[in-house]
């Protein structure tokens, strides 16, 4: 299978989920400008600052050209993974329910954390079991999880929560230590923990392997079968 | 130049009003058989700072080793590079910014880790790594100290975190000597295939300059001159105009587009705008290259209208880089640039002249020869002399000195320089770009997976307290720890890079600190067979009440091939052997934290030095590494033997027992000379064992029994108390 990454100006991580997608499958880089998502089957938007997060993180990057492509594949089903502003660009993008705040800290944090799989009813989890837990690093400023009541009552409802801070891991306030949500149709994920940092065994846990994994098992078995 | 002349000392005192002293200025008259026009005085009073010129410390700087067999390039470049095998170098520096951090430490540290990240990818290196020395006053007694220090973290965590670069390392001191004068310098590593290392030399006569990156600004108007070269004062406030603004996405976006620039081949030379601005970076193209430049600073972007042509040209506006290319080239470099918004600008060319031409529309406004700029500034001899009365005041105890040894060890793991760093580290990301092997606290050096699947290492130290005892072998020591680090991951040093932060040399007492300090930074260097391949000098770190300790921070690279079998801090495994490696015989509690702790004097003698034995202890760790041998390995520094099994036992999550050998006084201090190793009990054969890893306590047998979760509390605590 092929992966997307995007990259924006002021994007970190792309190199990182491009090496950590190769470790499943192939992967290229899409620049921010171009509309041609290169028929990748799967599209990653990576953690950094994009557009050095001005205004607001990840709210200039929803309107790159590459973000209208990526929203169309996202329509017609298409994988889409948010690793961080990844997360955050697609929350405001309406691609996924809810916001991204400060950290309660008011700093950025870099710490390794504990998940705990919700759920494995998706694209992103089905190589797990509920309640495996994956060792996984998070770093970031604006990573705490936020919708109000009815939305948030919704996604619990739907399932929607797939990865939560194990107890006592919470790093940033997170509503309900939610680390990671998808969208109703269960192809657009974001989370912001840093799955790509954590599938080398040289450089640390590897919590983040399991969600490439189940990338790849949904596309073998939905797309390319 | 007795009695100074008429145009020295008649009419005007501008030279002074920028830093030049009299005798200065008549040789600028002298070489230039005229007066200096403004722009070109604010340009020379600029190129002859002190941080510039380095007139108080290049003759001193001549005696430090700089050649052997891993160097790809030497001091002079931008940054120093090493080879790492494979076809790769890795490129690094260390440089202070330290008095725009006492006047505004988000921006400060910030742009201090801007300006070395530009460093290293002006020589075609990517930014692989940044490493921080840090040093503030007492935090407990000084709220000033505490805001310095959250500010300085925080600025460092903005910059390196938004461009992508990991922070893998770095350290943090509180003395009383830092209070008004805090030290922030900033370390950073680059990876570049050989073939894409560039100098900065200007060359070919035709060919364009071409300044990329940031407008040009009305901040950091004789940064160099006003902050870096004069003693902190009264009016600090006054000067924070001086201080750079840092924008990371910028050089972030700058960055990306330099290294594009040079894998297509498209320039000529590069270099970085730093200190001085404009001004600096083309004088020393030009002089480098042997040529001339025009520029034509009316062409230069500006931020705000109506800036003069000597604001243009010394202007320390962040993320900006000056290169040269081949005039059929130029077309392609500015569609580089336009792809990463970054923007570029003919502003000038190159000559055969030998002058550095700045024209302003269709006027000359300066016209000098390059070498009155680079060359011709003054070298100073320095005039040592010890002092005859100790410089510092002792810090107040906070230990009686009849305390039990277990309440002595709670006090130093409490202590703000050996608690834990982890409240400062959580804010840098250090895993981004996927080769961080060993992250802080992991290991005493970082360890970085290269792609030829080899590693390298890198650490950065020095202990200013201990200099402040004893110069030549405080500063010895430094080299000595700092490769000490590095042996305890399995890495053999390659060369070294090192910030010299002194006060006013100026002062004999002073100039004797930094005398000293560099012989015995030469004696380590040659006794280690390490080069110095490029460094820093941040002099006139004073205050009212006095100078800082004398600081020369150690940044150190090295190789190991084989990153599956690095090391650890951290006791690993029930049943482990304890053993010592190297010689704590002579460890001494003068210049020891528990001897600050309990308000001794600062001074010395400290340990003597015998670099045989300490070659051979590293030497000794590094194949227990190399072999897979040892689970653990930790160097003995700050707060002795005890500090260093009770940091084994907390990073490790387990106990220890143990049985001092005779005559070691567990606090005692000889830092960069032994080591503490852990592993099954076979691999560490012909070592003296001194206990066994278990159970969830340390017990130092006859002296003091602490489990583990309580050593934990207090050294958390230690620091984060005051972030």
């Amino acid at each position: 299978m092929k992966f997307g990454v995007v990259r924006f100006p002021g994007s970190c991580d792309e190199v990182d989920a491009q090496l950590a997608c190769q470790r499943v499958g192939e992967a290229v880089i899409l620049w921010h400008r171009d509309r041609d998502l290169q028929d990748v089957d799967a599209v990653v938007i990576p953690g950094g600052f994009s557009y050095g997060d001005y205004l607001r993180a990840g709210a200039i990057a929803r309107f790159a050209p590459v973000m209208e492509e990526v929203a169309a594949f996202a329509r017609s089903g298409g994988l889409v993974l948010g690793i961080c502003n990844g997360f955050q660009v697609l929350c405001e993008a309406g691609l996924l329910p809810g916001a991204l705040l400060p950290n309660t800290s008011l700093r950025f944090i870099f710490r390794q954390v504990e998940l705990q799989v919700v759920s494995d009813d998706s694209p992103f989890t089905r190589a797990c079991a509920p309640g495996d837990r994956l060792s996984i690093p998070v770093k970031h400023t604006t990573g705490r999880y936020y919708a109000p009541p009815e939305q948030l009552a919704e996604l619990e409802a739907r399932r929607q929560v797939l990865l939560r801070y194990a107890p006592g891991e919470n790093p940033n306030g997170s509503l309900d230590d939610i680390a990671g949500v998808c969208n109703e149709t269960r192809n657009v994920f974001g989370l912001m923990p840093h799955p790509e940092h954590a599938v080398d065994p040289l450089l640390g846990p590897t919590g983040g392997l399991p969600i490439f994994e189940s990338m790849r098992a949904h596309v073998e078995q939905h797309v390319l079968a | 130049m007795a009695g100074g002349s008429s145009a020295a000392g008649a009419g005007t005192a501008r030279h002074r009003d920028l830093g030049l002293t009299d005798a200065e200025y008549e040789l600028i008259l002298a070489g230039l058989g005229r007066e200096p026009s403004d722009t070109e005085l604010a340009m020379l009073s600029l190129m002859w700072s002190e941080h510039c010129a380095y007139k108080h410390s290049r003759k001193l700087l001549r005696r430090l080793p700089t050649e052997g067999p891993a160097v790809l390039m030497g001091p002079g470049e931008n940054a120093g590079v090493v080879d790492v095998g494979g076809g790769l170098g890795v490129a690094f520096k260390v440089e202070s910014h330290n008095h725009p951090s006492a006047v505004e430490p988000f921006q400060g540290a910030a742009t201090g880790v801007g300006g070395i990240l530009r460093d290293v990818f002006a020589v075609g290196a990517r930014p692989i790594a940044v490493l921080d020395s840090l040093r503030f006053g007492e935090p407990a007694q000084s709220e000033r100290s505490r805001y310095l220090l959250e500010h300085a973290v925080g600025g460092i965590g903005h910059y390196g975190n938004s461009i992508g670069v990991p922070t893998v390392g770095g350290e943090i001191y509180f003395e009383p000597s830092y209070e008004q004068n805090c030290l922030v310098n900033a370390m950073c590593l680059g990876l570049a295939p050989h073939e894409r290392l560039i100098r900065s030399a200007a060359a070919g006569p035709g060919n364009v300059l071409v300044l990329l990156g940031a407008l040009t600004g009305r901040d950091g108007i004789g940064g160099a001159s006003v902050l870096a070269s004069a003693e902190l004062g009264e009016a600090d406030e006054a000067k924070r105009p001086s201080v750079q603004i840092g924008d990371p996405f910028a050089e972030k976006k700058l960055l990306e587009c330099c290294l594009e620039l040079l894998d297509s081949e498209l320039l000529v030379s590069l270099q970085d705008l730093g200190a001085a601005g404009l001004t600096s970076s083309s004088s020393e193209m030009a002089a480098k290259g042997g040529v001339g430049l025009d520029i034509d600073c009316a062409k230069v972007p500006q931020r705000e209208p109506g800036m003069e042509p000597f604001e243009i040209m010394v202007s320390e506006s962040q993320e900006r880089m000056l290169c040269v290319v081949e005039p059929d080239r130029v077309a392609e470099v500015v569609a580089v640039c336009e792809r990463w918004e970054t923007l570029a600008t003919a502003i000038g060319e190159v000559t055969d002249s030998g002058r550095l031409r700045v024209l302003s529309g269709g006027e000359v406004v300066a016209d000098l020869p390059v070498g009155i700029l680079v060359d011709d500034c003054p070298l100073y001899d320095l005039e040592p002399a010890p002092p005859s009365t100790p410089l510092y005041p002792s810090a107040p105890a906070v230990l009686r000195g009849d305390e039990a040894p277990g309440e002595t060890l709670l006090a130093l793991l409490g202590s703000a320089n050996i608690a834990s760093r982890r409240p400062v580290f959580e804010q840098y990301d250090p895993v981004v770009q996927s080769r961080t092997v060993r992250r802080p606290d992991d290991a005493d050096a970082a360890v970085l997976v290269l792609p030829t699947g080899e590693a390298i290492a890198v650490a950065i130290d020095g202990n200013g307290r201990r200099v402040a005892c004893d110069p030549r072998r405080g500063a010895a020591e430094a080299v000595y720890e700092c490769a000490a680090n590095l042996a305890c991951v399995g890495a053999t040093p390659l060369g070294l890079t090192n910030c010299l932060n002194f006060g006013n040399p100026e002062k004999p007492h002073v100039a004797w600190q930094l005398t000293e300090a560099v012989a015995g930074i030469t004696e380590a260097c040659a006794a280690l067979d390490v080069p110095v391949v490029g460094g820093n000098v941040s002099l006139y770190n004073e205050a009212p009440t006095g100078p800082i300790f004398p600081t020369p921070v150690i940044g150190m690279v090295g190789r190991l091939a084989d990153p599956a079998r690095t090391g650890r801090l951290g006791f690993a495994s029930q049943d482990d052997v304890i053993a010592l490696v190297g010689d704590l015989g002579g460890a001494a509690a003068e210049g020891s934290e528990l001897a600050k702790l309990r308000g001794e004097p600062i001074s010395g003698p400290l340990p003597t030095i015998d670099a045989e034995a300490i070659r051979a202890a590293h030497g000794r760790v590094r194949s227990l590494i190399a072999a897979g041998a040892v689970h653990t390995a930790h160097d003995v520094a700050e707060g002795g033997l005890a500090v260093a099994l009770a940091e084994c036992c907390v990073a490790g999550g387990i106990g220890a027992t143990v049985r001092l050998p005779d005559g070691i006084d567990p606090f005692a201090e000889a830092p960069g000379r032994a080591f503490v190793v852990a592993g099954p009990e076979a691999a560490l054969d012909g070592l003296p064992v001194i206990g066994r890893v278990g159970g969830d306590a340390l017990e130092i047998e006859g002296l003091l029994k602490l489990a583990v979760s309580e050593m934990r509390r207090v050294r958390d605590r230690g620091l984060a108390q005051f972030l």
